[in-house]
């Protein structure tokens, strides 16, 4: 750590852990729920799970954004951050709005929130992903203005660089974006074309911004390459980014009413977003392999080159999987469609977040590197996530491919209902698969609790084990 | 990447390419919106009740467990075709009469919606169903 006001987010990745938390407790709720379905009936119906654990899932990212960007910005800049009081602040702000957020989904009806918050002002919620009351929907852009605010004021002071600036931009994008889940009108098909606007804006947008910024800066880190060679990488990337994503928001245009030549650009633009994922992939390996040095934290440099390749799978194959119109039109709103959103998010989001708490924890808590111990410990909770996230991804889309078969390919389709029962061995399998990410997750904590002799390159490479690198 | 190829090039192409996306698609946007949208999108059918049919739709959050044209959760019925599936009145006594409380099998909770609410609930996905979806989807299941 070379400033001292970057342990700022600390607090930030330690709440983005404990949130995670929850969402995963939730996510396995709901896969219980699948199968039996009445089970915590009335107490805990089916929809408040998901919304808690969707909405965990989107604060503990940002949560992992805003600690990735104080942590980010003033190394960047060469300087303390502008406020490091106001970070501090923000971070209780948003910690007890988006606690209070859940307490509420969980103690009282939907429609009493809604009432008790202020939704008849402006109605904004019971959307997908913006089921946030208002007042939690103004604290977040609160808490964004100010977060940008600091990180900004930051950068004028100091140093400019191209990861900053990208990650800035994308920072910027995200605030600007969410401002459209304010819009809500009774017009059904602006209503869901401008609701993409804050989500498919985000995840294939503005946040690829982030994710590559943050992969960037870490590389740059463990592996020593080059600052000119990762910023060209860099700028690449996202450009493709922003060429095929933008005109790709067309690919959630093709059955909500929006004209049809959605359908033939969502599907050419959409099929090339894989493009920018594979980039990441072969960007962080390649950075990797032409390491002009040793960092002794060998598992942040693994988490990175797992999120290029899991964001790649995700993101850009099961995306793939189901963006060209043709196919869409049997897959739309399936099973499928979960498959990609959980590879896709664990893949890109979860990890790059997982990849820069891995590089920086150490590093505010005095080492360069955790203990070999913690490390491996690390690696396996890695591992155990990654693999169980592969394994529910293709259970659901085993059941995506026999639910689009028996209730929308047959010449006799089946009830949704009805198809449900025939999905269950994939459902079982899936809550199993779930219960492998959990024993991960808990590795992952665990980690954080394992102390020792931090690793050095030497303990990590036992006498001649590895020349010097190329 | 050959040496040819510099940051600052790299830098443009992103700049240039952001730009001209962006301005891209706010143009398509302008375009779906002012000149499209309004053959296809059934807001001859939008009035109060469907207004606040809406309402009762979103506060009562129906998305967490069903799709509405295919966008939604996945654990209950597509809804976006339900009036044209069910009818209104099967719509507002199933409404009615929940939860079913058959053990194991999944429940939607019961609402306590009034008469009228029922009535403006329905209106909501009339109109709904009546958006030119292109055909989705493929049969009247969802
Ligand atoms: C907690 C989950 C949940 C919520 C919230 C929910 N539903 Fe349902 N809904 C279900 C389930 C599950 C079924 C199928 C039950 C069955 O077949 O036994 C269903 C079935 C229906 C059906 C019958 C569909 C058909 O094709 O037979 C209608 C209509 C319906 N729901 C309307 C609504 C409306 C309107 C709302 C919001 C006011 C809503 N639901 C909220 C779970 C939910
Ligand atoms: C990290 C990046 C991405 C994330 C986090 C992500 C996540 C998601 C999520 C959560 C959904 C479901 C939305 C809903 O609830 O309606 C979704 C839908 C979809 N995604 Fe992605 N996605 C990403 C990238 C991509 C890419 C690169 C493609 C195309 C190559 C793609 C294609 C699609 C399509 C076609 C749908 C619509 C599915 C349907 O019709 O039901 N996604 N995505
Ligand atoms: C223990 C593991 C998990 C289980 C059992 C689980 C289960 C579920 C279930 C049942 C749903 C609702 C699907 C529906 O609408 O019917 C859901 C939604 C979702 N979950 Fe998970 N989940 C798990 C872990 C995760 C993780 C790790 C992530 C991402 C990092 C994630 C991201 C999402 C997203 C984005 C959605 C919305 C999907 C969409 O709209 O298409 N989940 N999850
Ligand atoms: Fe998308």
């Amino acid at each position: 750590m070379k400033y001292q006001s970057q342990s700022v987010s600390k607090p930030y990745f330690i709440a983005a852990i404990g949130l995670f938390f929850g969402q995963i407790i939730f996510g396995l709720i709901m896969g219980l729920q699948y199968i039996i379905g009445d089970f915590l009936f009335p107490e805990i119906p089916f929809n408040i799970a998901r919304m808690v654990h969707t909405n965990l899932l989107i604060v503990w990212l940002l949560f992992g954004f805003m600690g990735a960007g104080y942590y980010l910005i003033p190394e960047e800049s060469e300087r303390e951050l502008h406020s490091p009081k106001l970070a501090i602040a923000l971070f209780w702000i948003f910690l007890i709005a988006g606690a209070l957020t859940i307490v509420g989904y969980l103690s009282l009806p939907y429609a009493r929130l809604a009432e008790l918050t202020g939704n008849n002002l402006l109605s904004t919620m019971g959307r997908e992903f913006l089921e946030q009351p208002l007042i939690t929907k103004v604290g977040i852009v609160i808490v964004a203005l100010g977060f940008l605010y600091n990180l900004s004021m930051t950068i004028l002071g100091g140093r400019k660089t191209s990861i900053s600036l990208v990650m800035m931009i994308g920072l910027w994008g995200l605030a600007i974006f969410f401002l459209f889940s304010f819009y809500n009108p009774t017009n059904i098909v602006l209503d869901k074309y401008f609701w993409w606007w804050v989500v498919h804006l985000w995840v294939e947008g503005v946040w690829e911004l982030i994710m590559g910024a943050m992969l960037a800066f870490v590389l740059i880190k463990v592996t020593g390459v080059d600052r000119e060679v990762i910023e060209k990488w860099l700028y690449l990337i996202v450009a493709f980014t922003l060429i095929t994503g933008l005109i790709g928001t067309g690919h959630h245009y093709f059955w909500i009413g929006a004209p049809e030549y959605w359908q033939t650009l969502g599907s050419v633009f959409s099929a090339m977003e894989p493009i920018p994922f594979f980039m990441m992939t072969i960007f962080a390996f390649n950075m990797v392999n032409r390491r002009r040095r040793e960092h002794p934290n060998r598992v942040a440099t693994l988490w990175a080159m797992g999120t290029g390749v899991m964001a790649f799978l995700g993101a850009g194959v099961w995306g793939f999987l189901h963006t060209l119109s043709p196919v869409n039109y049997y897959t739309h709103g399936t099973q499928v469609t979960a498959a990609h959103g959980h590879m896709a998010f664990y893949g890109a989001y979860a990890m790059v977040v997982m990849t820069m708490i891995s590089y920086t924890m150490p590093l505010m808590r005095g080492r360069e590197a955790n203990s070999n111990l913690s490390q491996v410990v690390e690696m396996w909770s890695f591992w155990l996530m990654t693999i169980a996230m592969v394994f529910i991804t293709l259970f659901l889309t085993g059941a995506g491919i026999l639910q689009i078969w028996l209730q929308r390919v047959s010449e006799t389709p089946m009830s949704f209902m009805a198809t449900q029962d025939q999905l269950m061995i994939f459902y079982w399998l899936r809550l199993a698969s779930g219960l492998m990410f959990l024993a991960g997750l808990l590795l992952y904590i665990a980690s954080f609790f394992i102390n020792g002799e931090p690793a050095t390159v030497e303990s990590r490479n036992p006498v001649g084990a590895r020349g010097a690198a190329a | 990447m050959s040496s040819g190829f510099t940051k600052g090039m790299a830098r443009n192409i992103f700049y240039g390419g952001a730009m001209f996306f962006f301005l891209l698609f706010v143009g398509l946007s302008v375009d779906t919106v002012v000149n499209r949208l309004p053959d296809r999108d059934n807001r001859a059918a939008i009035n109060d009740q469907v207004a606040r049919g809406k309402e009762i739709w979103e506060v009562n959050n129906c998305i967490g467990c069903h799709t509405l044209l295919g966008e939604g959760a996945y654990f209950a019925p597509e809804l976006g075709n339900v009036y044209a599936r069910r009818g209104p009145e099967f719509i507002k006594m199933w409404i009615k009469m929940q939860p079913t409380g058959t053990p194991g099998r999944r429940q939607m909770p019961n609402f306590h919606l009034t008469d009228e609410e029922l009535d403006d609930l329905v209106a909501f996905l009339k109109y709904v169903n009546g958006v030119d979806t292109a055909n989705w989807p493929p049969n009247i299941e969802g």
